[in-house]
C-alpha cells in the first residue's frame, strides 16, 4: 500500500511549470514530512497526491494502481484553511455525516463536542473546524493522510492538541501520513523521514 | 416614529407587493363569466363610479375585463418564466458541471438564442404550433432563458472551485450528489429572483403577442386584445378603453419588477448594497 509519485509535470500558467519531474515514494504507515519555502509547489503536490488535481504528466500510484476515478479516496487531504473545507450552510453533523458515520467515543477521542454537531461552520472556532476536517477524513476506507500545513493558524496548544489526535489516530489503525509544512521543528516531531522540497534555482 | 430598518422594510415591501399580484391574480379568477356580458343599454359609457374604467362598444365593463385580462397575463407569465427558469437552470448546472464539451454547447445555444431578436423568434414559434396559448408561452419560455442560464453557470462554476466540492468528491460523491446538495441550494435564491424577474418581460410579450394576433384568441379576455379591439374607437373620442387597461398592465409589470429587485435585496443583501 505505499504511495509512489512519478515524474509529476504541473503549471498553472502555460509555460511556467510549478512541479517539473518530481517523483517520490511513502511506505505504508510512513510517517513523512515535505518541507520547503513557501510558493514551491508543496500544496500542489499534495493536491496532485490526493487526486483533487490533474497533472499534465506523471503519475501518482497507490498499492500499485493508479487512484480509482469513483468513490471513496484512500487518500484523504486535509488542508490549511477549515472554514473553507466545509460548506457554510450545512450544520456540521452533516458535513461530517458526508465521508462517514464516527460512533460517540470517537468524536470524543477527537475533543468535538456533541452541541458543535448542530452548529454551523461560522458558529465555530478555526482550531475547533480543523478538528471536524481531521476526524472526517479519518474515515475507515483511509489509507492515508496528507496534511498539508493543517495548524499554520492556530495557537501554539491547538497545534499541539490537533497533531496528537491525528497521530494517534493514524498509529491506532496504521496510516501514513504526509506532513506538508515550513516548520522544520513541526517536521522533526511528527514525521521519520523529512523530504526538503525547496527547489533548485536554475 | 422609529425608523425601520431596510431590510425590514424591503420585506414589508415585498410582502406588501407580492399581496397586491395575488389580489389582481385572485380577483380576476373570482370575476364570473356574468360580469363581462355584453349589455347594449350601457354601451360606450365614459369611465364613472359605477364602471370605473368605463363600458366598450358592447357594454361591457372595462374594469372587469382590464382585471381578468390581467389575471389570465400573470397566468401565462408565470407558467411562461417558470419554463424559461427551469430551462436556464438545466443549462446553466450542466454547463458549469459538464465536461468542456457540454460547456460549449450550451455557450453556443445561449448565443444562438441571444442572436434573434426576441420577438421575431416568439412569433415563428408561436405561428409553429398553432398560435394560441401554449405556443405563445412556449416561445417566450424558448426565448428568455438565456441571461439566467449565464448567470446560474457563472455561479456554479464559482462554488464548484470551492475546497468543500473536492473534499466532496473524496468521500466518493458524484456530481450529480454534489449538484443536488451542495450546489442547488446555493443557487436557489438567484434562480428565484431570476424567474420574479422574468416576469414582467413574459406579460409584455404576452400582452404584444396578443395584441399582434399572434398570441391569445379574440374570444379570450386578454388585455393584448382589448388593446387591439379597442383602436378601432379611440378615433371615436373612446380613449378610455384603451388607456386604463394599459395603464394597468404597465403598473402590473413595474410592480412585479419592483418586487424581484426589492427581494433580490433581502436575499443578497451585500451584493445589492441596500
Amino acid at each position: 500500500m505505499r504511495i509512489e509519485v512519478r515524474d509529476i509535470v504541473f503549471g498553472y500558467t502555460k509555460g511556467k511549470k510549478v512541479l517539473d519531474g518530481v517523483s517520490l515514494s511513502i511506505e505504508a504507515g510512513e510517517r513523512v514530512a515535505l518541507v520547503g519555502p513557501s510558493g514551491c509547489g508543496k500544496s500542489t503536490l499534495s493536491q496532485i497526491i490526493a487526486g483533487a488535481l490533474k497533472p499534465e504528466s506523471g503519475e501518482v500510484l497507490f498499492a500499485g494502481k493508479s487512484l480509482p476515478r469513483r468513490g471513496f479516496c484512500p487518500i484523504q487531504l486535509i488542508r490549511q484553511h477549515p472554514e473553507k473545507a466545509v460548506n457554510p450552510r450545512w450544520k456540521l453533523g452533516r458535513t461530517l455525516a458526508e465521508a462517514w458515520a464516527p460512533d460517540d467515543s470517537f468524536l470524543a477521542a477527537m475533543g468535538i463536542e456533541k452541541a458543535w454537531l448542530d452548529r454551523y461552520p461560522a458558529e465555530l472556532s478555526g482550531g475547533e473546524l480543523q478538528r471536524f476536517c481531521i476526524a472526517r477524513a479519518l474515515a475507515p476506507e483511509t489509507r492515508f493522510i496528507i496534511a498539508d500545513e493543517i495548524s499554520t493558524m492556530l495557537d501554539v496548544i491547538t497545534q499541539a492538541q490537533l497533531w496528537e489526535l491525528l497521530l494517534h489516530a493514524a498509529s491506532s489503525r496504521g496510516l501514513g501520513i504526509l506532513a506538508v509544512t515550513h516548520s522544520e521543528r513541526l517536521a522533526a516531531h511528527v514525521s521519520s523521514r523529512i523530504i526538503d522540497f525547496t527547489p533548485h534555482m536554475p | 416614529m422609529k425608523r425601520l430598518n431596510r431590510r425590514t422594510a424591503a420585506a414589508i415591501g415585498s410582502a406588501a407587493m407580492l399581496a397586491i399580484v395575488l389580489a389582481i391574480y385572485i380577483g380576476g379568477a373570482m370575476i364570473p363569466d356574468s360580469a363581462l356580458q355584453a349589455d347594449f343599454s350601457q354601451r360606450g359609457l365614459a369611465p364613472s363610479a359605477t364602471h370605473l374604467f368605463g363600458t366598450d362598444f358592447l357594454g361591457r365593463d372595462m374594469f372587469a375585463r382590464t382585471v381578468k385580462g390581467l389575471s389570465l397575463s400573470l397566468a401565462v407569465g408565470a407558467a411562461a418564466s417558470a419554463m424559461a427558469a427551469i430551462i436556464a437552470l438545466a443549462v446553466g448546472v450542466a454547463a458549469a458541471m459538464g465536461r468542456s464539451a457540454v460547456d460549449h454547447a450550451a455557450n453556443w445555444f445561449v448565443d444562438l438564442f441571444m442572436s434573434v431578436p426576441h420577438t421575431v423568434l416568439i412569433i415563428l414559434i408561436a405561428i409553429a404550433l398553432d398560435r394560441g396559448a401554449a405556443g405563445m408561452m412556449l416561445g417566450i419560455a424558448l426565448t428568455h432563458w438565456t441571461g439566467l442560464a449565464r448567470v446560474i453557470r457563472g455561479e456554479v462554476l464559482q462554488i464548484r472551485a470551492q475546497q468543500y466540492i473536492t473534499a466532496s468528491r473524496g468521500f466518493g460523491k458524484g456530481s450529480l450528489w454534489i449538484a443536488r446538495r451542495h450546489i442547488l441550494p446555493h443557487v436557489a435564491p438567484q434562480f428565484l429572483i431570476g424567474l420574479v424577474l422574468l416576469f414582467p418581460h413574459a406579460i409584455m410579450h404576452e400582452s404584444g403577442l396578443t395584441f399582434l394576433g399572434f398570441g391569445l384568441p379574440p374570444e379570450q379576455p386578454a388585455i393584448g386584445i382589448i388593446l387591439s379591439e379597442s383602436m378601432k374607437y379611440i378615433s371615436s373620442g373612446m380613449v378610455w378603453l384603451a388607456v386604463f387597461p394599459g395603464l394597468s398592465l404597465a403598473a402590473l409589470v413595474l410592480l412585479i419588477d419592483r418586487l424581484g429587485n426589492t427581494a433580490r435585496r433581502l436575499f443578497e443583501p451585500r451584493e445589492a448594497q441596500l
